[in-house]
C-alpha cells in the first residue's frame, strides 16, 4: 500500500536515513491535495521547502572588471622616460660652428691645431732664452768662488 | 576569464547561496548583500577559480563563514531583534489560510533551531545536496551530519504536531 510506504519512509526519514530519491517521493507525496489524516502535519514542512526552493537572488551583481594596477608597469614607463632623456640630451654630429674652438672640417682643425702649436712653442722659446740670462748669475757666481779662494789663502795667513 | 565564463559557472548556485544566506541572516536585504560580497570575491579570486576541485561547496563554505562572521560582529552590536516570539492566536478560517500559516510556522520553527541544523535542513531539505556534499561543506563528518540532520527534523515534526493541535487537544 502507498500510505504503508510512505509511513515507512517518513520513519527513515526522520533518522535522516532517506536517500534523496525517497525524499523527492516524499515531497511528492506531499505536495498532493489530499493527503492521509494523520499524516497533515507534515505537509506543511513539504510545502515550505519546495516554496522556499523557489526564491530567487534577484540583484544583480556588479561585477567590475577591477583594474589591477599593475605596478610593474611604472617600472616600464621610468625606463623608457630615462631613455628618452639620453636620447634627447646626446650631443648631437651636426656641426656648431659658433662653439669656441670647434671645427667642421677636420683639415682645418689640423691646420688650426699645427698653427696654435707652432705659436706656443715660439712663444716657449722665447721665454725659454729669457731664461738664459739666469746662466749669466751662474757665471756670476763662478766669479765669486774665487772670493773665497782669497778668504782661505788670508785664513791661512792669519793662522800663522 | 570573462564576465561571462564567471557568469557561467557562478549562475547554478548563486541562489542557492542566497537561500542560504537567508536561512542564517534572516533579513532578505541582509542576505542579498552577503550573496553580493560572497560572488563578488568569488569574483576578485577568480584566477584560483580553476584550481578548486568544486566551486559550488566551496562557495557554500565561504557563505556560511561569512554569515557567521555577520552575526557575530551584529551580537557584538547587540543589536539582535528577535521577533520569532510573535504568535497568532487566530484560529485560520480557511484551509488555504491553515496551510499559509502553518508554512509560516515551519519557517518560524526552523528559525529557532541551532545554526548548525539550520544548516543542514536547508542544504538537504531545500537544496537537496547528498550527505558527501553537506560534510564538505561544513566541515563536519558523514554520521554528524545525518545525526543533526534527524534532530532537526524530529523537532521540526514535534513542534508543527503542537501547533497542529493547538486548540484541538
Amino acid at each position: 500500500m502507498v500510505l504503508n510506504n510512505i509511513e515507512k519512509l517518513l520513519e527513515k526519514y526522520e533518522n535522516g536515513e532517506t536517500t534523496l530519491k525517497e525524499e523527492q517521493q516524499l515531497k511528492h507525496y506531499f505536495s498532493q491535495e489530499t493527503v492521509a489524516p494523520h499524516l497533515e502535519v507534515y505537509k506543511p514542512m513539504f510545502a515550505y521547502f519546495l516554496v522556499n526552493k523557489q526564491e530567487q537572488f534577484t540583484k544583480d551583481i556588479p561585477l567590475k572588471t577591477k583594474r589591477t594596477f599593475n605596478y610593474k608597469w611604472i617600472s616600464v614607463a621610468a625606463v623608457a622616460v630615462l631613455m628618452l632623456g639620453f636620447y634627447f640630451n646626446q650631443p648631437d654630429n651636426s656641426c656648431e660652428e659658433d662653439l669656441l674652438g670647434t671645427f667642421c672640417e677636420p683639415e682645418q682643425a689640423l691646420n688650426e691645431v699645427t698653427r696654435s702649436l707652432a705659436m706656443i712653442s715660439s712663444h716657449f722659446n722665447k721665454g725659454a732664452s729669457t731664461v738664459n740670462y739666469l746662466n749669466e748669475v751662474n757665471k756670476g757666481t763662478a766669479t765669486l768662488g774665487y772670493l773665497n779662494e782669497i778668504e782661505n789663502t788670508t785664513s791661512i795667513i792669519f793662522k800663522n | 576569464m570573462t564576465q561571462i565564463e564567471f557568469l557561467n559557472i557562478v549562475m547554478p548556485f548563486k541562489d542557492k547561496v542566497f537561500r542560504l544566506a537567508k536561512r542564517l541572516l534572516v533579513s532578505r536585504e541582509e542576505a542579498e548583500d552577503a550573496t553580493q560580497e560572497v560572488l563578488l570575491r568569488l569574483w576578485n579570486n577568480k584566477k584560483k577559480i580553476q584550481e578548486y576541485k568544486n566551486v559550488e561547496a566551496f562557495s557554500m563554505t565561504m557563505t556560511k563563514n561569512f554569515c557567521f562572521d555577520k552575526l557575530k560582529s551584529k551580537q557584538a552590536q547587540n543589536l539582535k531583534i528577535v521577533h520569532s516570539n510573535y504568535e497568532d492566536g487566530n484560529t485560520p478560517l480557511q484551509k488555504q489560510i491553515e496551510l499559509n500559516d502553518s508554512v509560516d510556522w515551519v519557517s518560524k520553527i526552523i528559525e529557532e533551531l541551532p545554526e548548525q541544523q539550520k544548516m543542514i535542513i536547508q542544504l538537504r531539505d531545500i537544496e537537496e545536496y547528498d550527505f558527501d556534499e553537506i560534510a564538505k561543506m561544513l566541515d563536519m563528518n558523514n554520521t554528524a551530519v545525518r545525526v543533526n540532520l534527524s534532530r532537526a527534523r524530529k523537532t521540526i515534526r514535534e513542534k508543527l504536531t503542537n501547533t497542529h493541535n493547538y486548540g484541538v487537544k
